[in-house]
């Protein structure tokens, strides 16, 4: 654990239910900067909620998310969940912090989604470009009537580069659907770079890649983080990938966190086994 | 490849200047005696369609807001236009049964200190005025509606159409509105005329000609911008785009509020055009027709929507004109071709197309694609 380092994410007891479900139960997590951390578990143990919820792609029901030394979220049972709240630590925390998921991208935060999603009907290059949307200074007016020159090159120039930098320069005025599957993931992590982050977050990159795309996206990962100095929180099923990359792993199983620690101390840990390499069906 | 660019944003510029020259020309040749004159009303009424096909592409086909309270917005625009262009000495006609409220009007004003120069920057304003109050009304409406998606969001915006027409008709609103009576003798195209030294210029076709081209020269500004860049990312994944740092209820309601802007602008051209303004004119059918024209010409492409316009515009009013009169393409059936018998043939030929370009005319391209693509062939060739 890199704990000279500053933290750049820390999440609270974290729960998210859903009517009577609870998905996430009491999650709690810190990152230091600079680190790779993993969060695994078997299909279903709510890896993507707890993503969704640090993301601000839901309000959580109960906990608090601090990112880059600022509290972003935080929640506690309101409403209708005042009453039928499954979770622990109510009454722990009362503030109410629900921000849309642009704002967490403007404080520093970016993210992969599982299905990739790319914007369709553009190129590779648009697709680099208008994640530099978020960071203009032009208002509505200067930019509709030219005002905005300098900066539109500049974005431009900045989405060139790193295109070339992800190694993406041969296929700038493609289709971004035309590419091949591990070319979208590149493309996508790029797109998510374009932003500036300095905490990305990757649902599950290698869902769906061949062994070779895997080797290569492990070792991208690898490089980003190094070369644009972000931080990186994954969601991974490929066990070689997570514990070849990672600095630490969390364990979710059914919504509650079973196990942290290194990678060596989660391959040797029995809980985790039984939960998640034991007899299991997905494993 | 930067060179490219700009020689293709001068072929469009040269060409949209010899469009509006030959407009200019025509205007002065055709005269309303002429057999000819269908041309010109096609185009004055092809124009008002295209700016709002064109505005309505911004939300529907850029944005992917699917919004049908168009003619709601060109209403209020008209309206506007209409009221602050009336001359006083006409007011008290007009208002017939209501003492008329607002008792401005723009040209007549200006025109008392500047001569025509200000009747023309009257005008201007006028048509300016008519989009703003537009812009003001999509933005309230724009409030609780665009929370909403798709389907919801399009029966909403239909029944907030149907309510602006409602109370523009309401007799309490008589002496701003007129009631249900209409609006007449404001500035109108017909009295666009200029005397400079002995010629005497016309200008009837040419003004709403130059509004519309102006107008989309500012919405194809925006579309290339970054806006709307960030409008064309709403439409293809709105959950990646939000992730990706763009505001979307922000940038949705400036989608809302430029497209309500412009077809408020559009409105008052209607207005100029027809000569009248009356709120019975601005019903749902005429958003099922400016929609129609979007989706010929292709949706998420603006020239797609000005073709689209203009073939309609011409279609419905001077092609198939003769199918309702006895005679068409010199075949007499008067047993036939008869009042109705034009908007059946109508109807099969949109049908013809609508099944043989499944993406509109256009589908995603533009006119200025065309240049582009000639310059990347060549350049492969070489």
């Amino acid at each position: 654990m890199r704990k000279d380092k500053p933290c750049i994410l820390r999440v609270e007891d974290v729960t998210m239910q859903f009517g009577g479900v609870v998905a996430v139960n009491n999650f709690s997590m810190e990152e230091y900067e600079g680190e790779i951390v993993a969060i695994i578990g078997p299909n279903g143990a709510g890896k993507t909620t707890a993503f969704n919820v640090i993301t601000g792609v839901y309000a959580p029901t109960n906990g608090r998310v601090t990112f880059d030394g600022r509290k972003v979220i935080e929640n506690f049972p309101r409403g209708k969940m005042k009453k039928g709240y499954l979770g622990e630590n109510a009454g722990k925390y009362t503030d109410h912090l629900e921000p849309t998921p642009d704002k967490l991208t403007a404080l520093g935060m970016a993210r992969t989604f599982q299905n990739i999603r790319l914007w369709k009907s553009m190129t590779v290059f648009e697709n680099v470009l208008i994640a530099k949307h978020m960071k203009r200074t032009s208002n509505l007016f200067s930019a509709t009537f030219g005002g905005n020159r300098a900066e539109e090159k500049r974005q431009r120039d900045e989405a060139d580069a790193l295109i070339e930098t992800v190694g993406l320069s041969d296929v700038r005025d493609e289709p971004a659907t035309s590419l091949p599957y591990g070319k979208q993931r590149r493309l996508e992590i790029a797109r998510a770079l374009a932003t500036d982050p300095k905490l990305l977050l990757l649902d599950e990159p290698a869902a769906g890649m061949n062994p070779q795309e895997t080797v290569e996206l492990t070792r991208f990962i690898g490089e980003i983080r190094d070369q644009f100095h972000v931080s990186i929180l994954l969601i991974e099923h490929h066990m070689d990938l997570v514990m070849d990359i990672s600095d630490r792993i969390y364990v979710l199983d059914f919504g509650s966190m079973i196990a942290h620690g290194t990678p060596v101390e989660i391959q040797a840990n029995e809980k985790v086994i039984d939960a998640y390499l034991g007899v299991t069906d997905d494993a | 490849m930067k060179q490219n660019e700009k020689k293709v944003s001068w072929i469009s510029f040269l060409l949209v200047l010899a469009f509006l020259g030959l407009v200019f020309w025509l205007d002065q040749i055709i005269k309303p005696t002429n057999k000819m004159y269908m041309l010109m009303t096609v185009l004055q009424k092809g124009s008002v369609y295209a700016l709002a096909a064109v505005s309505m592409n911004l939300l529907n086909g850029y944005t992917g807001l699917f919004s049908l309270g168009h003619a709601g917005f060109m209403l209020i625009g008209a309206y506007t236009y209409a009221i602050f262009t009336i001359p006083s000495s006409a007011r008290d006609t007009v208002y017939q049964y209501f003492d008329a409220a607002i008792r401005i009007s723009f040209p007549e004003l200006l025109s008392n200190s500047m001569g025509s120069a200000g009747t023309v920057l009257g005008v201007a304003i006028a048509v300016i005025f008519a989009g703003l109050a537009a812009a003001f009304f999509g933005y309230l409406i724009g409030l609780p509606v665009l929370r909403l998606k798709s389907d919801y969001l399009a029966i909403a915006t239909l029944g907030f159409a149907e309510i602006i027409r409602a109370v523009f008709q309401w007799q309490k609103l008589g002496p701003i509105t007129n009631g249900s009576n209409l609006l007449k003798n404001f500035m109108r195209t017909s009295l666009f005329k200029l005397k400079v030294g002995d010629t005497k210029l016309v200008f009837s076709t040419f003004v709403p000609v130059l509004i519309a081209t102006l107008s989309i020269i500012v919405i194809v500004k925006l579309v290339n911008s970054t806006y709307g860049r960030a409008f064309k990312a709403i439409r293809d994944d709105e959950v990646a785009a939000e992730a990706m740092g763009i505001n979307l209820a922000k940038h949705k309601m400036i989608s809302f509020t430029v497209s309500s802007f412009f077809a408020g602008v559009s409105g008052a051209m209607m207005a100029m055009v027809l000569s009248i303004a009356q709120a019975s004119n601005f019903k749902a059918a005429m958003t099922y027709e400016i929609l129609l024209m979007v989706v010929l010409g292709g949706i998420g492409s603006t020239s797609g929507s000005v073709i689209g316009s203009f073939l309609f515009v011409a279609a419905s009013e001077w092609w198939l004109r003769g199918l309702d009169s006895g005679k068409f393409l010199g075949i007499e059936a008067p047993g036939i071709f008869r009042n109705g018998f034009r908007l059946v043939v109508f109807s099969v030929i949109i049908m013809i197309v609508v099944l043989f370009f499944r993406k509109g005319i256009m589908g995603e391209r533009e006119i200025s694609d065309l240049f582009r693509e000639k310059k990347k062939a060549k350049g492969a060739a070489r």
